[in-house]
Formats: C-alpha cells, sequence, structure tokens
C-alpha cells in the first residue's frame, strides 16, 4: 500500500496577517509558518499510525512550493514518512496545484492520497476533491477516522447534520479532520532520520490557473466593547433586544 | 448563459443557506443580465416552486431515492448534465460540507474558476472579481476568475435571504443516476438542533465553566433563544462537548447574527472563527481577557452569577410581549 500525504505551508495561527505591495501580497515579515495543522496532526499522523500497524506501507509526502518550503517538509519527515517530493513552484491556484498532485499520484500509483479538509490560510477546502476528480476516484471529505478492513477503506465522515460511516475501495482521496489522530511531536531520532530521507524535487506539470489574488483586505475595526455592570444583566438584554435588535 | 443554484436539502428540506444562495444567484444573474435557475436532487416534500420567491426562474428536479444518499461524484455527474442542457455558465452553492465536495469536481469537469467561501456578490467592473473570506476570518481576497463558466461558493449568514412575488417553473430532468461505489454502513444524524453553521444566534462556552456538569446554562440560554450551542476547541479536545462544537481557526467558522461567549478567553486561534459574527457579548470575570477587545458588548462577571440572570431576564421579556 502507498499513501501520498499531502503538506501545505500555512503561516502560524498566531501570525499577524498583514498586506504588502499595495495589499496584493500577504506580508511575511516575521511570520513564522507551519505545517497546515489539518495535514500535519490529523493526515500525516493517521498515516504513520497505518505504517505502524503494518510496515509494508509506504508514505510519500508531497509538498507544492519553493525551496523555503524544505524546512517545514523536513519537519513533516521527522515526524514520520518515507520520503518527500516538492513539485518547485510558486503557484497558488487551486486547480494548478491539483493538477500537480493529480500528475505525482499517477506516475506513483498511489492507493490512498490524504489532505486536510482545508487549509487555514486560504480556507479554500477544493484541492481534495480536486484531485479525486482529476483521477476519476472517490473523495470523502471532512473524514473523523479512518481504518482498513480486508482491503477496503473504513472511514467515518462528517456529513450535513451528522456523520456516517463509508465502506470503499482504493484507491481514493480523503479530507482529514479532528477525530482521526492525535497531534504528535518529533522526537529526537525522527529529527536526526529526517535529514537524510529523500526529498526529491521536480518540475511542475504544465497546468493552467483558473483563479488569481486581485487583492486582499482587512475587516473593519471594531468601535469599542460597551460594558454592563453584572449588578444588572437585564440592562444587557434591552441592549441587545432594542439596540442591536439581534434578540 | 444563465446561473445556476445548487439547493440543498436534508431529509426532504430545503435549507436556510440554500435560500441564502438563490438570492445571491439571482442577484449575481441581475448583475449579468441574464436570470437564475436552481437544481434540487433527491425526494423532497417542499413547494419547489415557491424557490421563485427567492429570484429562482426555473427548478430543475432529478427526484430519484437513491439521490437521497449523497455521493459528490454522482452530484457532480449530474449538476454537469442539468447545466450543460440548461446552458447556465455560472454556478452558485452555500459552501456546506456537501458543496466542498461538489464544487471543485465541477471546477475540473468544467474548467471553472471556483471561489469557496464567498462574502459579496461578484464585482464586474475589472474582470469577475469575488471577496471571499481567508486567515479563517482574520481577512478578506478579492479573487479574480480568469475561465469563462465560474462557480461561487457562498458562506453561510454572509448574505441577506431578498424575496419577491414569484413562481419557479418545475423541469423534471430525466437520466440514468450512477450507481454510487461508496457504501455507507451507518448514518448517525443529529436531530432536533439548529446547525451551528446555519445559526442566527449561538451561545458558546470555555473552560471557565469548570466542567460538562454545568453546560445546562450555556444549552438553556441557547434554547431560549433558539440558539445552537458551540465551544471553545480545549472544551472539545477534554470531551465536555462533542467535537463538532469546536468552533475556531481549526474548528467550524461561523458567522451568526449575535455569538455569546461564557467563559472563553478568545485567544486569537478562538476568535479567527468567530469574529464575522454581527454581534459579539462576551461574559468572563477577567476583565483582562483579550475576547473584550473584539466584543460588542461585555460583562466581567462570575458567569454562573450572571448567566442565570440573563436567562431570567429574558424569560421576562418573552413573557411580557
Ligand atoms: C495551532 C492552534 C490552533 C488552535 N485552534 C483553536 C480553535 O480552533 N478554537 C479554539 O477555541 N482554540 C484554539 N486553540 C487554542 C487557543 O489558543 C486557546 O488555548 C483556547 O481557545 C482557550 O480556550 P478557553 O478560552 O475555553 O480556555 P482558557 O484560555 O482557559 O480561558 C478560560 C476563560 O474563562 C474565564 N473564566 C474562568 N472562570 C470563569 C467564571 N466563573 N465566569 C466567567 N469567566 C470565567 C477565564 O477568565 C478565562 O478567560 C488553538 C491553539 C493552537 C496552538
Amino acid at each position: 500500500m502507498k499513501i501520498l500525504v499531502c503538506i501545505s505551508k500555512t503561516p502560524d495561527t498566531t501570525a499577524k496577517i498583514a498586506f504588502a505591495d499595495n495589499n496584493t501580497k500577504f506580508s511575511a515579515d516575521g511570520v513564522q509558518w507551519i505545517i497546515n495543522p489539518y495535514d500535519e496532526w490529523y493526515s500525516l499522523v493517521r498515516a504513520i499510525e497505518l505504517k505502524e500497524a503494518d510496515s509494508s506501507i509506504n508514505i510519500h509526502l508531497i509538498n507544492i512550493g519553493g525551496s523555503d518550503n524544505e524546512p517545514i517538509i523536513r519537519k513533516a519527515l521527522a515526524l514520520g514518512g518515507d520520503e518527500a517530493i516538492r513539485v518547485d513552484t510558486d503557484k497558488n491556484d487551486s486547480f494548478y496545484i491539483a493538477s500537480q498532485i493529480a500528475h505525482i499520484a499517477k506516475e506513483g500509483n498511489y492507493d490512498l492520497i490524504l489532505t486536510g479538509k482545508e487549509t487555514i490560510d486560504y480556507n479554500g477546502s477544493s484541492v481534495g476533491a480536486m484531485v479525486a476528480e482529476l483521477l476519476d476516484t472517490p473523495f470523502i471529505s471532512h473524514a473523523t477516522k479512518f481504518n482498513i478492513e480486508s482491503g477496503n477503506a473504513i472511514v467515518v465522515r462528517e456529513i450535513e447534520g451528522g456523520e456516517e460511516t463509508n465502506k470503499v475501495a482504493f484507491p481514493l482521496v480523503v479530507s482529514c479532520q479532528k477525530g482521526m489522530a492525535e497531534q504528535r511531536i518529533p522526537n529526537m531520532k525522527g529529527i536526526m532520520g529526517a535529514r537524510t530521507k529523500p526529498l526529491k524535487v521536480v518540475e511542475p506539470a504544465a497546468a493552467e490557473e483558473f483563479t488569481a489574488v486581485a487583492t486582499f483586505d482587512l475587516p473593519p475595526a471594531k468601535a469599542g466593547v460597551k460594558l454592563v455592570s453584572p449588578e444588572t444583566p437585564e440592562e444587557l438584554v434591552r441592549l441587545l433586544h432594542e439596540e442591536a435588535k439581534v434578540i | 448563459m444563465s446561473v445556476l443554484v445548487f439547493i440543498d436539502q436534508t431529509e426532504g428540506k430545503i435549507k436556510k443557506s440554500s435560500y441564502e444562495a438563490a438570492s445571491y444567484g439571482a442577484q449575481t444573474a441581475s448583475l449579468l443580465g441574464t436570470h437564475a435557475e436552481g437544481i434540487i436532487l433527491g425526494k423532497t416534500e417542499e413547494n419547489l416552486s415557491a424557490l421563485g420567491n427567492y429570484g429562482l426562474k426555473k427548478v430543475h428536479t432529478i427526484e430519484d431515492n437513491q439521490l437521497n444518499k449523497f455521493d459528490a461524484q454522482v452530484y457532480a455527474k449530474l449538476i454537469h448534465e442539468v447545466l450543460v442542457s440548461s446552458g447556465a455558465d455560472t454556478i452558485v452553492f452555500s459552501n456546506n460540507i456537501s458543496a466542498k465536495a461538489i464544487a471543485p469536481r465541477l471546477s475540473v469537469k468544467l474548467k471553472a474558476g471556483l471561489v469557496s467561501g464567498a462574502v459579496a456578490l461578484p464585482v464586474l467592473s475589472n474582470g469577475f472579481i469575488v471577496k471571499k473570506s481567508v486567515f479563517s476570518g482574520k481577512a478578506f481576497a478579492n479573487i479574480s476568475i480568469n475561465t469563462s463558466k465560474k462557480i461561487i461558493s457562498v458562506n453561510p449568514n454572509s448574505f441577506n435571504i431578498s424575496t419577491i412575488e414569484g413562481t419557479a417553473e418545475i423541469i423534471p430532468f430525466s437520466t440514468s443516476i450512477p450507481t454510487s461505489i461508496i457504501e455507507t454502513t451507518t448514518v448517525n444524524k443529529i436531530t432536533g438542533e439548529v446547525p451551528l453553521g446555519e445559526a442566527d444566534i449561538v451561545v458558546s462556552g470555555g473552560r471557565g465553566l469548570k466542567g460538562p456538569e454545568n453546560w445546562g446554562l450555556v444549552t438553556e440560554l441557547a434554547s431560549l433563544l433558539n440558539a445552537a450551542t458551540a465551544c471553545s476547541r480545549p472544551v472539545a479536545d477534554i470531551h465536555w462537548r462533542p467535537h463538532h462544537e469546536h468552533v475556531g481557526q481549526t474548528g467550524l467558522a461561523i458567522a451568526p447574527n449575535l455569538y455569546i461567549a461564557i467563559g472563553i478567553s478568545g485567544a486569537i486561534q478562538h476568535l479567527a472563527g468567530v469574529n464575522r459574527s454581527k454581534t459579539i457579548v462576551v461574559i468572563n470575570k477577567d476583565p483582562e481577557a483579550p475576547f473584550f477587545k473584539a466584543a460588542d458588548y461585555g460583562i466581567v462577571g462570575d458567569a454562573f452569577e450572571v448567566v442565570p440572570k440573563i436567562i431570567d431576564s429574558i424569560k421576562k421579556m418573552k413573557s411580557s410581549s
């Protein structure tokens, strides 16, 4: 069994969000970069757990991005995974990215492709489903549990208003969220080992870009909080009813 | 050329967010100088011609029991067929779990640029630009769609429903339904609760509530206000509340009219998921809690004393009105 885990780089969750070049670019000044939490905590760790249970499983990581992405790829390798592939491009349109992943996935004949349910920067939630469409395979999104039983995937996923359990044959694409696995911290052995794991850099395949960021905006600042005394909570109820008109 | 709106239903009922998508689709169509149509898959008990009141001229239906089980691969294929036969070139979804699995597939099939998480109508003065929420609500990006066909998935609670008088023509579409290759072995629906992503009012609790045994305060206030309940991440992590209630950067991002946070500090990762709420109320005993900076109204006080008084006062207000 070969698993391809998609790893994306995002700003740390506490990063200050600011823009440069007339609001056309994200300002990376002083920003700490992390592995997108959904990719790291859920899809990567679940893949590692599957390999721990069955050592014949091979885990490859894929990242689409420039050479400045290598520290987060090495960190992912320190957690686990056998080797990594970086497709060298700075483009970030979802269809373009999905095309790169699908291209590598076809060449590598992977049985399972794991993504996070979304990235915490663009919140697109679209790459996994696009890869599935490009490969003409099923896509199970928002998965909270994943197991392999007699050659099939058994996946619990969130649906609108509940959850369901699916049984589906490989190959398939799954997007992962909370419930899949627990966050892990890389240990010293992992960090040392990651240095020598193969990290292959490949040129992007030809693909179109469907969209482009024109500009960014920040939301308007809040006017400031109106405090109500804890002695008179009925005043809060009155304000919500008469002033904000929300209850 | 027309706009096609995907009307989502669960258990035969059209979701509120689909009416938002219909209004969004109708207004986008009038900007483009065309009209909007709808598509609904599976059996429903709703009067579909009433979708005319949300600006849809026609509604394409495929009434087949098989479609009451959701499979994005099957759905995308059928929507594609209807789109081709209706001549639509713009598709609108409400950005929920189902749309997140269907819309990207259609994007590939149609070579149509997709903006998911849209919060405003497209701006056509310089191409086709759609504003969407990014960085989990901390900013917006204006995305230019550069393909001739376009897909927009609108965030729930970001666009107001508008109604007019109208009747939609119902057009049954007949085709063969592909069999799903995903076998669904069990389904658990959460019934009787307001879905969090669509709720107008959300009451949320944090670690300040001390333990799951105290959640009666949150649920009682929520049921009085017909609100959904939510929680901070540590509360879901320690299993005081189910994980689908977890809001924030790594949970659900929501935008209700009113968000009431009780005993939540307001960490940046929490704010990321709730800062698009129109009105934020914070109840916290620490005057320095960062949440007060993001709030519209606040009470510095002990939740265990303040919330029961709020509940009483709402009850009084309700009985006097
Ligand atoms: C990568 C990453 C992602 C994260 N994602 C999320 C996310 O998606 N969502 C999220 O919520 N968090 C997230 N977090 C965690 C976040 O940083 C905070 O730790 C968390 O939000 C704090 O939860 P809390 O406010 O419930 O608890 P605390 O920070 O412990 O705050 C409890 C609050 O309750 C108040 N309080 C105590 N007793 C009372 C009382 N009797 N009456 C009134 N108030 C009282 C206290 O003053 C305090 O402000 C993330 C963290 C990281 C590192």
